[in-house]
């Protein structure tokens, strides 16, 4: 298949394993942003063919994971309303909320659809006029735009019967964070591809130049991986840091230009909470004044309660890199898909269902 | 499972007590239907302890008992599939030939079928019609009968148009009768065609999603394949049809009724096109999406070529291949080799998999 086969390459993916194991001469942690990276890495064991020298960390790029607690325990009494349809990715329906999960809510007589896309939310609700359709908007720049498009067509169209939850997060916040952070172990990253195919490169170079960390646009096959970290190890061991683009088959330098625009008409920028991580500043998008007829907690007047989440659950330190999924004690006993203690262990991005799901010893 | 669940399970063996056992859920959800982890946490958790006796618990495809001097295969299935009609198939072709899939691959020639029907008020009636001839030609194909039924109808927006329910009875040949048991290192695992189809078929229909080549699903009988294969003297040592979970969940359930561990070359294991693309799209394994007329074969090692030969001469079996090996006894693990070369583990999965967000 085109664009999978010769990124899937063996001859190829030794190749540049063998230019890395050259030029590495010192320790480096890297850090891939995506979950989506994460899972390409362990389902192919891109880290167990990399030298002992390059450790690479898992960052917070999982959506479900970060969504807080909170707003999923707002989707779950949302869903148990007898007028409200809550549609939602696949991937959200799992995720344990204070005391129980969508799946359950849905299994109790609520009204929860898997969707596909938020498109297929508003012809929902525009077949469903006696309904108020919900859509559970997670994500990161990279469902954005898709979102932002149902609210601007749902306000065209004058469809009132539609609304999202917005739980939208961004990554440079959670880049500079990360990097603020005092136990941080970063040296260097793999940006997330598809994200910097919306927004372009201009947001990194500032965090490359202020960290003095290298910042490579990559991809998500296993070929994109490596050469990923090819370039990003080159960089440390020759003192640069720059923002480098290896996906360049997919990402413009100004990235998609309509996508931001419409973002920039739909969404502010707003601070939001990372499940466990806490509040960033100026790190979520929340919708614009005029489209706020559109804003689920706005409407339904949910309240934002406060939630304690599972001590047992070191996701946070999991989701901030500074421990691999498997070296939480939970992991793998008092934490599975079937029983999870925190996001990442549902999610198909979380770093912890990774490895579970490839790496454990059954 | 929990370790408080032990005073639970004692009690339910005693008889002394009938408590619920502890499920993690306190409803049904949809994962519990899925074939994964949570299906099996029912099976062995509330429907075992509970119907407790040998043929239950050999955990086959078919329940395999003699009765006389016979020795019979005995299984059901439930049809609840959304959408009703799908490219290559229907409820009805679906609902014999699951059946008789699982007959036959106990090693049983399929005799006799019963058939349930679950009906919503209002369904059309030229539409059931359709459904029952399509059962009609099935069971044809299959060589079965079918003999016996039950039709009941459901206020209208109590069901999903029509339920089927079959039940089947074969007979087991004198001479081989596989199962998991005979399972053995140095066996070669095949497969009889390639995977996902099916299960990409049913949700291209039922999500509306549009692909440059229409999705056909596989849904088949295996009988007439299989009778020759065992008749054709091949020493089959195992076979499973795939089901919900696909080959992977078969697989990784046989490699532990056999406590053996299994190696597969992914290059080798047929996915067709379509069914990579439609899988790369929406973030599925296509290892774990259903098949409806697929089965894995264990068999050993010199018989691999007469094997092969006898499956490709049917049109069901046309792509058989052989996808991998067991490598010892012990501790159950199923790898598969990457395209680069790595090994990844495969794991049951909870329930069905969820297409992914982005």
């Amino acid at each position: 298949m085109k664009y999978i086969d010769e990124y899937r390459e063996g001859g190829t993916v030794d190749t540049v394993i063998e230019r890395i194991e050259r030029i590495v001469t010192r320790p480096w942690g890297l850090m891939e942003i995506c979950g989506g990276q994460t899972h390409s890495i362990i389902r192919f064991g891109i880290d167990e063919l990399l030298p002992d020298r390059i450790s690479l960390i898992h960052g917070p790029g999982c959506p479900v994971c970060v969504t807080p607690i909170g707003l999923i325990d707002q989707a779950i009494e949302l869903a148990s309303r007898p007028d409200v349809v809550l549609c939602s990715f696949g991937d959200m329906l799992r995720v344990p909320g204070s005391d129980r999960d969508l799946f359950s809510a849905k299994a109790a007589g609520g009204d929860v659809r898997i969707v596909y896309s938020p498109m297929d939310a508003l012809a929902l609700a525009q077949r469903n006029p006696e309904k108020k359709v919900v859509f559970f908007a997670v994500g990161f720049e990279t469902t954005a735009p898709a979102n932002a498009m149902a609210v601007y067509q749902a306000q065209k169209q004058g469809v009132a019967n539609f609304f999202i939850l917005v739980s939208h997060v961004l990554v440079p916040p959670a880049m500079e964070a990360i990097l603020s952070s005092p136990d941080n172990r970063v040296d260097g990253f793999l940006a997330a591809g598809h994200v910097c195919t919306i927004m372009g490169e201009s947001e990194y170079h500032s965090i490359a130049e202020r960290f003095k960390v290298p910042i490579v646009i990559t991809g998500f096959e296993p070929l994109d991986l490596v050469q990923g970290v090819y370039h990003c190890v080159k960089q440390l061991e020759e003192d640069r840091h720059v923002v480098e683009n290896q996906y360049a088959r997919s990402v413009r330098s100004e990235g998609n230009a309509t996508a931001r625009e419409l973002m920039d008409r739909v969404f502010v920028v707003t601070d939001r909470r990372w499940r466990g991580i806490g509040e960033i500043p100026n790190s979520g998008l929340a919708l614009s004044s005029p489209y706020q007829a559109h804003d689920a907690v706005r409407h339904f007047k949910l309240e934002d309660k406060p939630v304690i989440e599972d001590a047992e659950c070191l996701a946070g330190s999991v989701l901030r890199g500074l421990i691999k999924p498997d070296e939480c004690p939970a992991f793998g006993h008092r934490c599975t898909p079937e029983r999870p203690l925190g996001a990442p262990m549902v999610s198909n991005e979380g770093a912890c269902a990774a490895y579970y799901r490839h790496r454990r010893n059954p | 499972m929990k370790p408080a669940d032990t005073e639970n399970a004692d009690s339910l063996i005693t008889g002394l007590a009938c408590p619920i056992p502890i499920v993690d859920y306190p409803h049904v959800v949809l994962a519990h239907g899925g074939g994964g982890r949570l299906t099996r946490q029912l099976i062995e958790d509330m429907f075992q302890p509970a119907f407790d006796n040998p043929a239950l618990a050999a955990q086959n495809d078919s329940a395999v008992f003699e009765v006389g001097s016979s020795r019979l295969a005995f299984t059901t299935d439930s049809h609840v599939i959304s959408p009703i009609d799908y490219p290559g198939g229907d409820i009805g072709r679906l609902a014999v030939f699951g059946t008789v899939n699982d007959l036959a691959v106990c090693g049983a020639r399929p005799l006799y079928l019963s058939a349930g029907l679950i009906l919503e008020e209002g369904f059309p009636m030229d539409h059931l019609w359709r459904i029952v001839c399509s059962m009609r030609d099935a069971a044809r194909e299959a060589n079965v009968r079918i003999v016996t039924g039950d039709t009941k109808v459901v206020d209208k927006g109590k069901g999903d148009g029509i339920y089927i329910n079959t039940s089947g009875i074969g007979l087991i040949g004198a001479s081989i009768e596989p199962g998991p048991e005979n399972i053995e290192p140095g066996d070669a695992v095949l497969i009889s065609g390639d995977v996902g189809r099916h299960g990409v078929a049913v949700m291209a229909v039922r999500e509306g999603l549009e692909f440059e080549t229409e999705i056909v699903s596989d849904c088949g009988s295996l009988v007439a394949m299989v009778a020759e294969l065992l008749a054709s003297g091949v020493p089959v040592h195992c076979m499973r049809d795939l089901t919900r979970g696909g080959m992977a969940t078969a697989i990784i359930e046989l490699a532990e009724q056999s406590s053996s561990r299994i190696e597969l070359e992914g290059d080798q294991i047929p996915v067709k096109p379509g069914v990579r693309g439609a899988c790369e799209i929406l973030g599925l394994d296509p290892l774990y999406v259903a098949c409806e007329g697929r089965m894995v074969l264990f068999v050993p090692e010199d018989a691999v070529e007469q094997a092969l030969a006898v499956l490709r001469r049917h049109p069901i079996g046309e792509d058989a291949a052989v996808i991998g090996r067991v490598t010892e006894n012990g501790r159950a693990k199923v790898t598969v080799r990457t395209e680069i070369g790595t090994h990844r583990l495969l794991t049951l999965l909870s329930g069905e998999q969820l297409p992914r967000i982005c």
